[in-house]
């Protein structure tokens, strides 16, 4: 990975941003990869019988991802049929467009945000800056498609703003409407930001400092060392943030759903369950993908191949402070952001959900609750298995053949939820039709599904996505363990399985832990593989939003989501806690 | 007569209610090479970063050719000062190449007087044909050229240098050291260093300051460092040496084991209170035919000496420097003279 995060206040961002950046990248680095910096282990006497090898094992994982992937590429070359025909004539050149406005929007919006952000916490001193440098990357504690029905609830029409507006001038009419192409921009820009903000804060804290300082120097204020200077050298971090955001704007379902803003992912899913049409939901898929692949180019092409590493280590230099006027100013700007992205929407979110917490909060209720969590747990396991699996694989190799097996598993991160479910269910559907033929072949005439409908098709779907989000930790921590640590056990007599269970596996225990929480986290918030592949009965929380706010009931989407948000603040606590003992 | 190009009176600095820097007093005369001289932590840093602009200062005054560039209430931005720097990591800019680092600092050139002087720069610090090089291709002592060429580029009036060649290897550090001292030389700089490491502040400086603790314990050319250091602290800090007790026998006269010396720059002591005597490595010479008489009981390889830790009669040590053909084994008694005509004392 180009761009390394080291320091900064919160770790668990780190870690999505990592996982994500590193399955972004993944995309377009496929054979650049890196020579392992210590020495291969020594080769240990195969005891394994050879269906245990680890390439095979990498493999098998890396398939999970690879498969689905594969499937949605392949249907590239399928025949055009007459729902495609259609779909190219009517539909694609709007979701192309649409594709367009909102990436170039997102783009703009959250480049603007984060970076102006990032600049003024990172350099100067103002009142409350602490304070705003951590919460400033909270929204990213909000699923977009929880934002977005909260600002199509205030600021619509009959939303409190508008009311409040006609209360005191009589009209509304003026008030810019919200369910529009720019409240879609606004939305995906207030919740994305953080992503430039967090990259970008991170350069301007570990090179800007000292490099402004040598600018200063050289006889430059601050504003020209900012543009000549430290704008320059965070170009590879504002890169990877913003590409970043417009992957998750690519892969974003629930949010233009919501906003009825067509684009590719919202077209998958009606293929899919409006016209139940696979082979148009894939092909549309293969596009999709086809896109990603192109904004990884982009992001690959704009960062260069200049090495960029930073400049000065941490410096003791303090921000600058600003005069009184100007440094309320800036937190107020701040403030004003953050009421827009997080707590305004919070207080709005807690009031819905309070309103009808009385008649909601009831045993249905909790069987969402139940199956989110039930769900997420599983997930955690799985997918914190198969990363093990992938990080013990690589650190025994290190070779090409396994580091690719590791970068190709990971790249279910940067493909949009809708195209795996696709890629799952496609292949899996498949192996039923013959499960199902040879089952009655044998005599077993009742038999009508085996692998479809159930959980075994939404595990994969989620594993293949989560991946990342696992193996960074996962690897992090497996490669804090030395090679010499591993001798030292051999020396003392230990096989290879006492070293995994007495030394790895208690020095993993952290990392594996924060995986496991990460995975449990995203896939509480996940929206489209659960819509997609759920079995009969699994609705989940995320599930129960989606079919809320498909009704336009806020208040009844309120209540699942407020539990949602709580979920994803999980991690920000905990890792707060650590961070804070730690320090 | 030269003039003063930088003096700090009385300077102050406070990090967060923590003093770091007492009451620094100091001048450097134009085309002076100083250094500040201490451990990590003395304050050395702090005060190069006080006169480049980066910390604002709690007391006193800082000028710099004459002008005023910090009080307590007045603090000039870094850009204003005219002051160079070169930054212990270096600080280059990545995503420039060696003429564009260089080149930098130098507003309002044009491009060809710019590139002209640029090509000029590089060509002092060895450097000529690297201009298009980005800078993380070059080596360690490569990247401390372009610092020292960009720094030199806009012509400051005040050269800082901060631990410059602390990332290098030993041997590069020696030869850099040398050819960095010719450079500012050679074009009259004026330029103040920060290191921790004494041989280089002697290879480099005029003038050294050693620092404490955020004090300035002395400031003065390396020989008087040595041989007449301002108090204890100084005389253990700066290069090897042992202490002897002695009496005060007179005014300005002492004796002690070795024998009767007239004492430097002593503090009026009453005669017949006690005091300690420096004595250095270079001030024991090995004398056979000396009657004094010392046991070897340490010592030390140093290619063309032999440092000797000696016993004398009475137990206390003394050091010696002896040229390494003395090859004298350890327990072994040899004759040692005193080649000093004034020594120094401490209460």
């Amino acid at each position: 990975m180009a761009v390394s995060l080291s320091s900064s206040t919160l770790p668990w961002v780190e870690c999505i941003i990592d996982g994500r950046n590193q399955a972004a990248v993944g995309f377009i680095r496929l054979m650049d990869i890196d020579i392992p910096h210590t020495a291969p282990l020594p080769p240990t006497p195969r005891r394994l019988p050879r269906r245990l090898d680890e390439h095979a094992l990498a493999w098998l994982v890396a398939a999970v991802t690879l498969v689905p992937l594969g499937v949605v590429l392949a249907s590239l070359w399928q025949p055009e049929g007459e729902v495609w025909r259609h779909m190219a004539e009517f539909v694609l050149p709007q979701l192309l467009i649409n594709t367009a406005w909102l990436i170039a929007g997102v783009a703009v919006g959250t480049l603007g945000l984060g970076v102006s952000l990032a600049w003024v916490t990172a350099i100067y001193d103002f009142p409350g800056r602490k304070h705003f440098a951590w919460a400033l990357a909270l929204p990213l504690a909000m699923p977009a498609y929880v934002l977005a029905f909260v600002q199509i609830g205030l600021y619509d029409f009959t939303g409190p703003l508008q009311s409040l507006i006609r209360d005191i001038a009589g009209d509304s009419s003026w008030f810019p409407s919200i369910r529009s192409r720019g409240g879609v921009i606004l939305t995906l820009t207030l919740v994305l930001y953080p992503y430039v903000y967090l990259l970008a804060r991170n350069a301007f804290l570990t090179q800007g400092r000292r490099a402004l300082e040598a600018a200063a120097s050289l006889g430059l204020s601050r504003r020209q060392g900012f543009w000549r200077v430290a704008l320059p050298m965070a170009r590879p971090w504002l890169v990877g943030g913003v590409s970043l955001a417009l992957m998750e704007c690519l892969a974003d379902f629930g949010t233009v759903a919501t906003f009825n803003y067509d684009t590719f992912t919202t077209a998958i899913y009606k293929a899919w369950f409006g016209l139940f049409n696979l082979t148009a939901a894939s092909q549309l898929a293969s596009l999709l993908v086809m896109a990603v692949l192109a904004l990884a180019l982009l992001e690959q092409r704009a960062r260069g191949d200049k090495r960029y590493t930073a400049t000065g280590r941490g410096a003791a230099n303090r921000p600058e402070r600003l005069p009184p006027w100007r440094g309320w100013m800036v937190a107020g700007a701040c403030l004003l952001v953050l009421s827009l992205a997080f707590l305004v929407p919070m207080a709005q979110l807690l009031y819905w959900a309070w309103s009808v917490a009385a008649e909601q909060l009831d045993l249905r209720y909790m069987g969402f609750v139940g199956r989110s969590l039930a769900l997420s747990a599983g997930a955690a396991g799985v997918v914190v298995v198969l990363a093990l699996v992938l990080a013990y694989a690589v650190r025994r190799k290190r070779d090409i053949a396994s580091r690719l097996a590791a970068r190709l598993a990971t790249l279910g991160y940067a493909v949009p939820g809708t195209v795996l479910a696709v890629g799952v269910f496609i292949p899996l559907a498949w192996l039923d039709n013959h499960l199902i033929t040879a089952a009655h072949a044998l005599g077993w005439a009742g038999v009508s599904e085996v692998i479809k409908g159930t959980l075994l098709v939404m595990l994969l779907a989620y594993a293949a996505r989560f991946l990342a989000v696992a193996f960074e930790p996962t690897q992090s921590a497996m490669q804090r363990i030395t090679a010499s640590q591993e001798e030292a056990a051999a020396s003392m007599g230990l096989g290879r399985r006492a070293v995994l269970w007495r030394i790895h596996l208690p020095m993993l225990r952290g990392g594996l832990l924060t995986a496991a929480l990460m995975v449990f986290v995203d896939v509480m918030k996940e929206m489209p593989i659960t819509l997609m592949t759920r079995p009969f009965g699994w609705d989940t929380l995320a599930v129960r939003v989606f079919e809320m706010t498909s009704e336009g009931q806020w208040e009844m989407a309120a209540l699942p989501s407020v539990a949602i948000v709580l979920a994803g603040l999980i991690p920000v606590i905990l890792l707060a806690v650590q961070t804070e003992k730690h320090a | 007569m030269s003039k003063s190009l930088l003096t700090l009176d009385g300077v102050g600095v406070t990090y967060d209610d923590k003093r770091v820097l007492h009451d620094l007093s100091f001048t450097l005369l134009e085309g002076e090479i100083g250094c500040l001289l201490g451990a990590s932590g003395c304050g050395k840093t702090t005060a190069l970063r006080a006169i480049a602009g980066f910390e604002p200062i709690r007391a006193g005054r800082i000028a710099i050719n004459g002008d005023t560039v910090a009080t307590v209430a007045d603090h000039w931005p870094p850009q204003r000062r005219g002051v160079g720097m070169v930054f212990q990591d270096y600080a280059l800019f990545p995503h420039l190449t060696v003429a564009g680092n260089v080149g930098f600092g130098m507003n309002g050139v044009a491009s060809a007087a710019r590139r002209q002087r640029v090509d000029e720069l590089l060509e002092v610090v060895g450097l000529a044909g690297y201009a298009d090089h980005y800078t993380h291709a070059l080596s360690g002592g490569q990247q401390q050229r372009v610092a020292l060429a960009r720094a030199l580029a806009p012509a400051p009036r005040l050269l800082l240098l901060d631990e410059p060649f602390s990332n290098l290897d030993v041997e590069l550090r020696e030869r850099l050291s040398q050819e960095v001292r010719d450079i500012l030389k050679s074009r009259g700089m004026t330029a103040l260093l920060v290191t921790h490491d004494q041989h280089e502040a002697f290879a480099l400086a005029d003038k050294i300051g050693v620092m404490e603790g955020g004090r300035l314990r002395q400031w003065d050319a390396a020989y008087a460092l040595y041989h007449e250091p301002a108090d204890r602290f100084v005389a253990d800090f700066v290069g090897e040496g042992a202490f002897l007790p002695a009496e005060v026998v007179g005014p300005g006269e002492l004796v002690f084991e070795l024998g009767r010396r007239n004492c430097l720059a002593m503090q009026d002591c009453a005669t017949g209170s006690k005091v300690q005597v420096l004595l250095r490595p270079d001030d024991v010479l090995h004398d056979d035919a000396s009657t004094l008489q010392a046991r070897v009981v340490k010592k030390a390889f140093r290619g063309a000496q032999f440092l000797y830790t000696l016993a004398l009669p009475s137990g206390a040590t003394v050091l010696s420097l002896v040229p390494s053909h003395h090859d004298h084994a350890i327990g072994e008694s040899i004759g040692i003279r005193l080649e000093i005509d004034h020594v120094i004392a401490f209460a």
